[in-house]
């Protein structure tokens, strides 16, 4: 299985490529891409750069341009897609139908992936996107179990990409609107969830509180992990008693079911993070790697070293053991 | 408001698990009473609770179209079972109803059949409208979260298509694969004993500091507040928006539906509207700050001064 | 771990203007070798970016569009946009990108307040830059460069060496 990485900045890139990513993600420094956080992401020439040093080592690069195009603004995005094919991009991760359609039109060689964004979450989907924008590869969504990802690879025809690694969406990606009614700025339209333009932390005496906008998404008592106010995975109030109503604030880690996720027919393991640091990267990246290289009995302690790396220092396997739901 | 075109309004699908026959006598008093075109009917959030309603189906179909007005089947907005792809798969073949995609699994089995797009599919662009215009959608119901300037965008490359907007209702934000409400109530999805029956319009989620902010409907999260356009509906018809939706909340929602005919019709004033609005739908304050591309959460105050200022 | 205070304790002696001095001589030479750094902060680089490690006396104010630098004596009321406090080693590990912002954050090891965009974006901003503060500073000249040198090689080394110690004790010397 191929091991697909993050970069949120050239370093992180170069980490990336010499720590053994198959292929690395990346995205323009604008709103055309999902992570479209201050001080991140690429110019047109940071990429040219990037996509050289990649196919000099064997690496593919995927560009991705999956955010929704903003009404009357569709230019930005079309201009980003020529750019990255002009550039050899390997593939585009599209999100959008009417950005999908005029790729497949325009760029009929150009690998098409669609990007968990676009939320395909069954057959049907899948094979809609396949032959209407012959779309070659699709991110799943981590709304599934590893039972329906082996189902779905049965019944469609493209190849699969399923994240085992970083931030968790709790909701259905590409379908959340949480972030823009508390801040006005959402994944879909903006390319951030949360935005930190809207976050503040305070300390309530012994206790941190983080606020998205208007709203309380936390209080964490001295000592204990914090974490970023995510919306959904804040603690709230519901009926009599408080917690975390949505998720934990824990990261996604399948590492462990890596054996039943290639039986299930999966092509290709996705890392998250292109907002975390390249130390982050060139860690998690070098020790997955590993981890693919190692007989499964000899995974375990790998992949224990990468826990202390995420979120709230907790991780779950999320939607693909059914029990999470 | 011009009138030279027709607006027309129309009732979502109960998001909400409600007994049924709280179901049923809401549907046939909205046949009975309410000035609706057309009402969108059929489970649209999760595949456990279908059987709740079947029941009730025909008759409710029956009462709505002897009134007059079209019915639409909706499908789930989030399907990951075989079985649910299974469903809409069945219904596209035998019914004879308009169907409204919510996903796009549905998109797919609905191609080149006469169909509607609900508000969960991500409409952002005219290119994206025209895609599914190609395909066969005749309405489309544009994401509540769109912004004005993004409607009048969209409606404006496609005077043929009838655009819909989302003007009343708690926002539908997010759904997941994992259930909340179950969760909050000590359940598991698979065993969730239907515990989101207890909340007919949602169960409430608090902020820390006591804010209301969201509300759980089984795998749904919708806002606390509830979205209004009923200030905003002369600007969208004006751009050439000619259907609004009313999601039903649990509320008297034959007079919401007399109250936003009344402002299309210039019979009622919008600012007299929303504030007899506000006492119709007391749970909840209203907001329209998606459609001021602003939180979505907040209520932006129409202004007059516009009028006053430079008198026509 | 904590930088223990016989390493910190000419800081106290040494006067504020001369820290300074050698403070804009750093910068200056960041600033040059990493002029990517300031693209990256976009429209946040007037902003002031206040660092306060929190095993020394000092608190470092930074307006990198200007290329301002000011350095105070605790306890002092900072007037900046954005506040980050830790530890000298983990500041400067991450300026160098050597460790993991939201790690430490997660594990409360660092903490940030005010303007988190623009935090973000210099957090990101030097993430990007590839700064190597002991190869960077070899670089400098002038009367001042042995004594930056030396500071700062003796607090990077040990910052290094000492990474999995527990933080400890509080110093002694504020």
């Amino acid at each position: 299985m191929e091991l697909i990485c993050p970069a949120g900045t050239p370093a992180a890139f170069h980490e990336a490529v010499d720590a053994g990513a198959d292929a690395v993600y990346c995205g323009f420094r604008d709103e055309t891409n999902a992570r479209n956080f201050p001080g991140l992401n690429f110019s047109r020439d940071e990429l040219r750069e990037a996509i050289a040093y990649a196919k000099r080592k064997g690496t593919q690069t995927f560009v991705a341009l999956n955010t929704f195009m903003r009404a009357g603004a569709e230019e930005i995005w079309y201009k980003g897609a020529a750019d990255a094919v002009a550039l050899g991009a390997d593939a585009l991760i599209l999100a959008d139908f009417g950005l999908m359609a005029h790729v497949a039109e325009k760029y009929p060689q150009q690998r098409l992936h669609v990007s968990v964004q676009a939320s395909a979450s069954n057959p049907d989907a899948i094979n809609f996107l396949v032959d209407a924008f012959t779309a070659q590869r699709v991110v799943l969504p981590r709304t599934l179990t590893i039972a329906d990802i082996a189902r779905i690879g049965k019944n469609i025809r493209c190849e699969m990409e399923v994240f085992v690694f970083g931030g968790l969406c709790v909701m259905a990606e590409g379908r959340c609107s949480l972030s823009s009614y508390a801040t006005g700025k959402s994944p879909n339209m903006n390319g951030v969830c949360s935005p930190a333009s809207h976050v503040r932390y305070r300390k309530d005496g012994g206790e941190l509180v983080s606020e998205l906008g208007e709203f309380t998404i936390n209080r964490f008592p001295a000592g204990e992990a914090a974490g970023y106010p995510t919306l959904c995975k804040g603690r709230f109030d519901i009926a009599d008693s408080n917690g975390y109503a949505f998720e934990d604030p824990v990261s996604l880690d399948v590492m462990g079911e890596l054996e039943a996720l290639k039986a299930a027919g999966v092509k290709a393991l996705k890392i998250e993070g292109r907002q975390r640091g390249k130390a982050y990267v060139a860690e998690v990246v070098s020790t997955m790697k590993a981890a693919l290289n190692s007989p499964p009995d000899r995974r375990a302690p790998l992949l224990a070293r990468l826990r202390t790396m995420s979120e709230g220092q907790k991780t779950t396997s999320g939607a693909y053991e059914k029990r999470w739901r | 408001m011009t009138q030279t075109k027709k607006t027309s309004l129309t009732l979502g699908p109960v998001y909400y698990l409600w007994d049924a026959e709280k179901w049923r006598d809401f549907h046939f008093r909205i046949a009975d009473e309410a000035p609706v075109d057309r009402v969108v009917i059929g489970e649209t959030i999760c595949s456990k609770r279908q059987h709740f309603i079947e029941p009730h189906l025909a008759e409710v179909v029956e009462r709505l179209e002897s009134a007059g007005k079209t019915v639409i089947l909706s499908t789930l907005a989030l399907v990951t079972l075989n079985r649910e792809s299974k469903q809409i798969r069945e219904m596209a073949e035998v019914s004879e109803h308009l169907m409204e995609a919510n996903d796009l699994s549905a998109l797919a089995i609905l191609k080149d059949k006469p169909h509607t797009i609900g508000p969960l599919v991500n409409v952002y662009n005219a290119p994206t409208a025209r895609l599914l215009a190609n395909r066969g959608a005749k309405r489309i119901c544009l994401p509540p979260e769109l912004p004005f300037t993004s409607v009048k965008e969209i409606v404006a490359e496609f005077p043929d298509i009838d655009f819909e907007v989302f003007a009343f209702g708690r926002m539908p934000l997010a759904i997941s694969a994992r259930c909340a409400h179950a969760r909050s109530k000590g359940k598991i999805k698979d065993n969730c004993q239907f515990v989101c029956r207890e909340d007919p319009d949602g169960l409430p989620v608090r902020t820390l500091d006591r804010q209301s902010f969201l509300a759980l409907n089984g795998v749904q999260t919708v806002s606390h507040a509830c979205q209004s356009l009923l200030g905003e509906l002369d600007h969208l018809v004006e751009a050439g928006v000619r259907s609004f939706r009313l999601s039903p909340q649990d509320c008297d929602m034959v007079a919401v539906a007399k109250l936003h005919r009344a402002v299309l019709d210039e019979t009622v004033d919008a600012d007299a509207g929303v504030a007899k609005l506000r006492q119709l739908y007391a749970a909840a304050p209203l907001a329209n700050g998606f459609h001021h591309a602003k939180e979505g959460a907040v209520w932006v105050a129409r202004t007059r001064s516009l009028q006053a200022a430079w008198p026509a | 771990m904590q930088i223990p205070p016989i390493l910190s304790a000419p800081l106290h002696m040494i006067p504020i203007p001369l820290i300074e001095r050698i403070c804009r001589l750093m910068f200056g030479r960041i600033a040059k070798a990493h002029p990517g750094l300031f693209e990256r902060l976009d429209e946040h680089r007037q902003k002031r970016f206040a660092f306060l490690p929190t095993d020394l006396p000092l608190a470092f104010v930074v307006v990198p569009g200007r290329q301002e630098i000011s350095v105070l004596r605790k306890p002092v009321e900072i007037e900046a946009d954005a506040v980050t406090e830790a530890p000298l080693f983990l500041l400067l590990a991450l300026m160098e990108g050597r460790c993991d912002a939201d790690a430490l954050f997660f594990s409360r090891d660092l903490s940030v307040t005010g303007d988190m965009e623009a935090m973000l974006a210099m957090r990101n901003a030097l993430d990007a830059s590839n700064i190597d503060l002991q190869k960077d500073l070899a670089k400098l000249a002038g009367p001042f460069a042995p004594i930056a040198r030396k500071v700062i090689g003796e607090i990077r080394d040990r910052a290094l060496k000492d990474q999995n110690r527990p933080a400890g004790e509080a110093a002694a010397w504020n």
